[in-house]
């Protein structure tokens, strides 16, 4: 119900989309999405890459046990109807469809979840969704090569499996995802299986050319009724901001990203502004400090850099209002957000007095490394500069490209760094960064040890009663932003142009590029009918 | 003629061994691996279990010495290793991307050389003229454009508001996808042979041999096709050779602008995401192009002038 107040005061988008709820889905078309995050798809093998470029194509072509429900704001079961929990909360069993068909006719069963999660496990490969899978007991030996089959996942029939996990957790959270997609068992492992990926979602393959679109077809046998509503779909590769923009206003495009200028220019244009679509993502942008730096091991001095930055001020001017305040580590869409939060204010002059009660009276120097992303990177960190330059923090800064800038961090190679993270949309998960076994190359980055954070946390994944579990979670968010690890800087907000032709977008908070597609539709007013 | 053809081939392979040994060593001591890149979206943390694993996996972790050993020898037998991201063979990565890469190129350059030889010799044979200063401003504003500017420029103009050509892709492979990256990857090797035929037709029309054609009545029309015009091609197909080398080099920029899936998107991709083996394998392909075309033209040199074949 939160998230849902939350995704109303997100934007005009929800408007769009009850709109379109209201109308009745239009069969046939061509749906003409983009891929805006560089100019090439990783892998067709959807299992070897975490990226959000991928997952774009593989929310068509593939399906996992669990799926993200925009509406309700979590995960929600896919290919089981039912899950009935028992074992202290540890065993799952799932009653699975009896009408889910792989593109290639077969129907899906228990033996292919097992083998697919096999795969996902095999230790002489690197599967990106083994961080997930490893949750079930026995994947772990799997892993190293101890045992052949994960121990922890048993079939009782053709449509009914038994899941037995290492911790209490909600499986939901960790098998949404297309790193865990399911894969035919007699396919999944052959040569051609990349040259023609077979799944279970609503489109199926028909060709890839590499570095310029996807194209899939309407997959009949989708286990939803009447769905999915269109035809075809059409993934174009198009890295380009600028060119997504002219494709975007000749309308050959159905969709497209936008940044902060075209955000602004979008706004500004009475015939763009009604195809905006927002949302408060997952992701936290902030500083992280490294308590090994002497200054940095001062609450005081992290407090004081909290205080010395006019984070409002740089959203509005430089990021064009396309961000939303942090005023923690959970962002907004989370269910443990807590609204009655309220910022670090911007406060020079008690910043000066923290930095001289904690012995830096005239301030210090430390090194700042950034990326040159626009929305988290060096332009954040310029404009930063002069308001700390202001408390007597001096900032020297070191620029490297983001895929160094994530070892440099994974490292603790650092003094500080600027960053964006997914913080969701498993708010225990987010918040467990920050717990002292977790180690510095998982995601605890800036080596942040406190008991009675611990304490909190683990008290959290210890109780059955979800309410409690939220009051707790919120309980060490607010620490968390008490002992300001971080500078806390925003939440991203996700806006994309979608053409008043498509219809039944989904706010999804985890990424706005990832639609069900199933889901949507093009009235016949699209050009490409 | 065929001795000569076996010198320049062999000329070659120094240079070729030299790129070789130049990427390897230039993407050892680059910062970041395929590792990094992962989770460079910050869509969730990259596991560390994973990333030992891939590490291993990949060979991350050898020695230089054994990875070079290791991509020498496979080089040896025409294979490119396999790509980091992708897990296909990245002799097939490039097979894929190749063809569109050449058909920009070529496109680029055919209207390079249809637009700008011509422009040159107008403007030459007619020095001073109207016809001279327009077309040599022409040239100098599209050495000057950037490319991704102009291009858009073209987008704007010929995909928006007239509605002529599509933005964007690479559709069927036709000829209506190919001109607007086309004639913005031509437009700067367009400029630079007219300027080059311009000053080279000059040069030549001053040369003692045209002046005894034209004493010895030879018409206007037949000294410039004769004499001009044969003598400036040498200039002319340096020029064109060189150019295939440049426009190789800018289309990275003009095939991300239009979507344009040649090895141009691939190289950038594979830098970002720091996939050594397609790195290695694609600028390892543009430099034996180059090598090939500028091969090409030394051999035509000989045909055109058979004094070169001696020299």
């Amino acid at each position: 119900m939160k998230f849902k107040m939350i995704a109303i005061a997100a934007g005009l988008g929800l408007a769009l989309a009850a709109t379109a709820a209201a109308q009745t889905p239009r069969k046939g078309g061509t749906i003409r999405m983009t891929a805006p995050y560089g100019s090439s798809f990783t892998s067709m093998d959807i299992h070897t890459t975490p990226r959000a470029q991928d997952e774009i194509y593989a929310k068509a072509l593939h399906r996992s046990l669990y799926i993200w429900d925009s509406t309700e704001g979590k995960p929600v079961l896919e290919l089981a109807k039912e899950v009935v929990v028992s074992g202290g909360g540890l065993v799952h069993t799932f009653k699975l469809r009896d009408d889910a068909y792989f593109h290639n006719g077969r129907r899906m069963t228990a033996d292919d979840i097992i083998w697919s999660y096999n795969r996902i496990m095999d230790g002489t490969k690197a599967y990106p969704g083994a961080r997930f899978v490893r949750i079930i007991e026995g994947a772990a030996e799997v892993e190293k090569g101890q045992a052949k089959e994960i121990s922890g996942l048993k079939k009782i029939d053709d449509f009914t499996l038994e899941m037995k996990l290492t911790e209490k957790v909600d499986p939901a959270f960790y098998f949404f995802t297309a790193l865990t997609s399911i894969y035919p068992a007699d396919e999944g492992g052959k040569e051609g299986f990349l040259q023609k990926p077979i799944g279970l979602g609503p489109f199926k393959f028909v060709e890839h050319v590499p570095g310029s679109r996807i194209v899939l077809d309407r997959w009949d046998r989708f286990y939803k009724p009447g769905k999915p509503y269109a035809d075809k779909i059409v993934i174009s590769l198009m890295g380009e901001a600028a060119a997504r923009d002219v494709a975007f206003r000749n309308k050959e495009i159905d969709t497209s990203v936008l940044g902060p200028a075209q955000y602004v220019a979008y706004q500004a244009d009475p015939n763009l502004k009604g195809t905006i679509v927002e949302v408060a993502e997952v992701f936290t942008r902030y500083m992280g400090m490294n308590p090994a730096f002497k200054p940095f091991s001062d609450k005081r001095v992290r407090q004081a850099i909290n205080y010395a930055i006019d984070a409002d001020l740089i959203i509005n001017k430089l990021v064009k209002g396309k961000a939303y305040r942090a005023t923690s580590w959970l962002p907004l869409t989370s269910p443990a957000y807590d609204k009655a939060m309220k910022p670090y204010p911007y406060d020079p002059a008690k910043a000066k007095q923290l930095l001289a009660d904690a012995g830096y009276p005239n301030g210090f120097e430390f090194e700042w490394t950034t990326s040159q992303n626009e929305s988290w990177g060096l332009p954040i960190v310029e404009a930063a500069i002069p308001m700390l330059d202001k408390v007597g923090i001096k900032v020297k800064v070191k620029q490297v490209e983001t895929a160094v800038l994530a070892e440099v961090i994974r490292k603790g190679d650092f003094q500080a760094f600027i960053y964006s993270q997914a913080t969701g949309p498993d708010p225990q998960a987010a918040l467990k960064c920050f717990h002292s076994t977790t180690p510095q190359s998982a995601c605890n980055y800036t080596n942040f040890k406190n008991t009675d954070f611990d304490k909190v946390i683990d008290e959290a994944g210890q109780t059955d009663e979800a309410a409690k579990r939220v009051q707790l979670l919120q309980k060490a968010n607010a620490l968390l932003f008490e002992e300001a690890p971080i500078w806390f800087f925003n939440y991203n907000k996700a806006v994309m142009a979608v053409q008043p032709w498509l219809k039944g977008i989904q706010l999804d908070a985890t990424e706005l590029t990832h639609q069900n597609v199933e889901d949507l539709w093009v009235d016949d007013t699209s050009p490409a009918k | 003629m065929l001795s000569f053809a076996i010198r320049r081939v062999l000329q070659t392979i120094p240079t070729v061994l030299a790129v070789v040994l130049l990427i390897f060593v230039l993407f050892s001591v680059v910062p970041g691996s395929i590792v990094s890149s992962m989770g460079d979206d910050g869509r969730g943390p990259t596991d560390p279990q994973v990333v030992e694993r891939m590490k291993k996996q990949l060979g991350l972790d050898d020695p230089v010495y054994v990875r070079f050993g290791s991509y020498i020898a496979k080089l040896m037998t025409g294979d490119f290793g396999t790509s980091f991201r992708t897990r296909e063979p990245v002799t097939a990565m490039i097979a894929k991307r190749m063809w569109p890469t050449l058909q920009l190129i070529f496109a680029a350059l055919a209207f390079a050389v249809a637009v700008g030889v011509p422009l040159g010799f107008i403007a030459a044979l007619r020095p001073g003229s109207i016809v001279d200063t327009v077309s040599m401003v022409l040239a100098v504003s599209g050495l000057s454009m950037a490319k991704f500017w102009f291009g858009l420029l073209l987008m704007y103009l010929f995909a928006l508001k007239l509605g002529w050509l599509p933005s964007f892709g690479y559709g069927d492979g036709g000829l209506k996808n190919l001109i607007l990256p086309a004639v913005t990857l031509g437009v700067s090797p367009m400029a630079l042979l007219a300027r080059t035929t311009r000053a080279a037709v000059l040069e030549i029309m001053t040369a003692d041999f045209v002046r005894t054609a034209r004493s010895k009545g030879m018409s206007e029309t037949r000294v410039v096709t004769w004499h001009v015009m044969r003598n400036a091609l040498v200039i002319i197909l340096t020029a064109i050779g060189l150019q295939f080398g440049v426009v190789m080099g800018q289309a990275v920029v003009v095939e991300k602008l239009f979507s344009w899936p040649g090895i141009g998107s691939l190289l950038v991709d594979s830098v970002l995401q720091r996939d050594i083996p397609a790195v290695q394998g694609t600028i390892l392909v543009v430099v034996l192009f180059f090598l090939t075309v500028n091969t090409l033209v030394d051999l035509l040199y000989g045909v055109i002038d058979p004094r070169i074949r001696y020299a």
